[in-house]
């Protein structure tokens, strides 16, 4: 038995566990913390491909591009899922965390085979992404046709 | 060619778009730690938020304040798409709908779809701790 207030560490532990701890400020903060410097590269980068003469449009489908080549590079090589552990929904709203839920599951049923194992369960999370994403964007855009304006213009 | 550093470092445009985006991650977080909504869910009800967002013309503003700060969460992505879908209809009506939101991101979902596999190629084996 050692005395709670003997060393440093040991008095830590101790104050942890007899305050109430509140693990959703502290989730809220590393989650804010580590989604801003997501999105901060992402600007950096963007500002990098105006600067480079391209248009807005392409700018962001680049930075999609290398933020999605980044994530799952690092969830293959197991890095990306330390950094969620931490970040929470800090690494998971951002586009990365769309790139980690392809990796992911693709990684975890690799024994499954390369086709029907990677390439089917690439999409058990990012599937529905798809589907919601796009259908919601037909939807917008059929009713863009039918009423010919945003609805925020008819404000 | 030459790149203007203080433009690619503009601080004021980075501080708009760190605390937009870490505000955005903060309302995921609260619904992971409040909600028991699993993380696909939260994925899903973040990029069809977006595409309404979009579709209304309010998210756009936010885009124009925040720059990457709101493109780079996933309501961007829903943003992206709805864009895309109604650009698309103003160029080719009826077919637009259907083309142009998978039009406007389509490097990203086929960049997901390549890198996605390609490091799930080149991924060791884990072991499962949990």
């Amino acid at each position: 038995m050692t005395n709670p207030l003997e060393t440093k560490q040991a008095y830590q532990d101790y104050v942890d566990q007899k305050s109430p701890n509140s693990p959703i400020l502290k989730n809220c903060f590393w989650a804010f913390i580590i989604g801003g410097i997501i999105c901060s590269i992402g600007q950096i980068i963007l500002n990098i491909c105006k600067e480079r003469g391209l248009d807005t449009q392409t700018s962001g489908t680049i930075v999609s591009i290398i933020l999605i080549g980044l994530a799952a590079f690092l969830t293959g090589l197991n890095l990306f899922n330390k950094l969620g552990k931490i970040a929470g929904a800090g690494s998971l709203i951002p586009i990365t965390g769309f790139a980690n839920s392809i990796v992911s599951p693709a990684m975890e049923y690799k024994s499954e085979g390369y086709v029907m194992g990677v390439g089917g369960k690439m999409f058990t999370v990012a599937g529905p992404v798809l589907v919601f994403g796009i259908s919601a964007s037909i939807l917008v855009g059929i009713i863009y046709l039918i009423f010919n304006t945003q609805a925020i213009t008819l404000v | 060619m030459g790149i203007n550093w203080a433009n690619v470092f503009d601080w004021m445009m980075l501080l708009k778009c760190f605390v937009t985006g870490g505000i955005i991650c903060i309302i995921g977080q609260i619904l992971i730690d409040k909600t028991k909504l699993t993380p696909a869910r939260i994925l899903v009800i973040f990029v069809t938020t977006g595409a309404i967002l979009g579709g209304l013309g309010i998210y756009k503003y936010l885009v124009d304040f925040a720059g990457a700060g709101a493109t780079v969460p996933l309501t961007g992505f829903g943003y992206n798409l709805a864009k895309g879908a109604i650009e698309g209809v103003k160029e080719s009506g009826l077919v637009g709908a259907f083309v142009g939101g998978v039009k406007a991101s389509a490097g990203g979902i086929a960049a997901a779809v390549f890198f996605g596999y390609l490091a799930a190629l080149i991924s060791k084996p884990k072991m499962k701790k949990q």
